[in-house]
Order: structure tokens, then sequence, then C-alpha cells
């Protein structure tokens, strides 16, 4: 299961992008209850790409709210196109998922 | 076999195999990114991150940049803002809130056909200016708009 929803709509060929991705996005300034700090955990690196074009690359620092909203616009593609958004986070982890613009 | 279920089978078949291939670190997007911006990212000033981001803290006032966030925010944690930018060849947004520790929240590179608009939500320690710096022709321009919030969100 991708932690990242992806929606696109096509009007004329102006698409709009709406994503939600599912991520602590921990500053490391948190501490849990026995009063030890959560270590950070975000989104550093975010991709969006159409036929292989990157239309969006985003950097991300810790002040993206937890399960981070993204979205965008760009023109170029139609419905039925698709496009694949990836991410990367500042642990190592990373996950990526595709959408096919309506 | 329907053209539609034809279609649905070669489809879920495709994905499989760039599911597979994803998983064997063929399709892995580590290539695709630029590096991460530490200094920007960690500067305590907003025009330390632009220097570190952008390479300049010049930046020309602009009417034509649009800033949607809300004038009060019940929760810091989660405050949605849009930057729109009636300005050519925007080649990147960035957003900034001023009085977070560390200022820079974000920046978009905008690639091929990309508008001059993203919307997000950020963290905002306290109240602050939510700072939208939208880099055009090698050119730095930037609005504001001040963001009262009453519970702070960044956990610190």
């Amino acid at each position: 299961m991708s932690s990242i929803k992806m929606r696109a709509s096509a009007d004329g060929d102006v698409i709009t992008v709406k994503a939600l991705i599912s991520h602590p996005m921990e500053t490391g300034l948190r501490k849990d209850k026995a009063g030890k700090v959560i270590p950070a955990d975000f989104i550093q690196e975010v991709t969006c790409e159409h036929n292989g074009v990157a239309v969006l690359t985003a950097q991300w620092g810790t002040a993206i709210s937890k399960n981070p909203y993204l979205s965008f616009r760009f023109r170029g593609g139609k419905a039925g196109d698709t496009l694949k958004m990836s991410w990367k986070d500042n642990t190592g982890k990373s996950d990526s998922a595709g959408a096919v613009i309506k | 076999m329907s053209i539609k279920r034809r279609i649905l089978l070669k489809g879920t078949l495709a994905a499989g195999a760039a599911g597979l291939a994803a998983g064997a670190g063929l399709l892995s997007p580590r290539a695709v990114f630029a590096a991460w911006s530490n200094s920007a990212f960690e500067a305590t000033t907003s025009s330390g991150a632009l220097d570190a981001l952008l390479g300049s803290d010049s930046l020309e006032d602009s009417g034509k940049i649009r800033i949607k966030a809300p004038d009060i925010a019940e929760n810091g944690a989660v405050v949605p803002v849009s930057v729109t930018a009636e300005i050519d060849g925007v080649e990147s947004i960035s957003i900034l809130a001023d009085k977070n520790a560390t200022p820079l929240t974000a920046s978009f590179d905008l690639g091929p056909g990309a508008e001059p608009y993203v919307s997000t939500r950020i963290k905002m320690g306290k109240t602050a200016n939510v700072i939208a710096v939208v880099k055009a022709d090698g050119k730095l321009y930037s609005a504001k708009k001040e963001v009262k919030v009453t519970i702070g969100g960044c956990g610190g």
C-alpha cells in the first residue's frame, strides 16, 4: 500500500495535482511520554513526474505538517496520462505512487 | 474479453512489473533528486536560509505574489499556505515562516509546464510572517502575510 494518495484532473491541458502523503514529519524536537526525544523523521525530497519529466521537485523541511498535503498545477498533460510521485526522507525511506490523470 | 477488461489487465500487469522493478531498485528515484540543502533548512534566519538555498537574500517586493493563508491559525501544526505568482518564467517558489527556529519550510522547483502555484500545510511555532520567495529569470521576488498563531505547532 502506498503512502501517497494522489489525484490529478485535467481542465484543458492544465493538470491539477493534489496529493496527501502519510508520514509523521517528526521535527526531532518532540519528546515522548518517557521524556525521550523522538528522532527527526521527515520527508526531504518530493518529485512528481509526467511522462518521465519532473514537473515538480520539492525540498521539504521539518516544518511541513504531519501527513503532508501538496497541490500544484502544470500545463501539457491530458486525461489518461500517468503521473508518478516519489518521496525520500531523512532516514533513507522512500516511496512512490502513480496516478492516471482524469 | 471487453476492451476495458483488457486495458485493466494490461495496466495491472504493467504496474506489477513496475512494482517488481522498483523493488529491485531498477526504478529507484534516487538519481532524480537534487541534493537536499542542509544549510538552508538549518539556517536560523530567513536571510541565511535564502542565501544558502538561492545564493542571495536580495528580495524585491512584488504585488504579483498572492499568499493565501489564514489570518489566524487555529492550529499552528497545520497552517494551510498557498502561493500563486502572476510572474513569467518562475523557476522556484520557497516558503518561510520568519519566526520559526529554522524559517525555511519548503522550496519547490518548477519543471517544464509547471504553473507558478503551490499549496501545502506548514507548522508555525508562533505568530509570524509567512514569506513567499519566487525566483523568476534569476531574480528573487517576495511577498509576505502575517499569520497569527495561538497554539504553536513545532512541538519544541
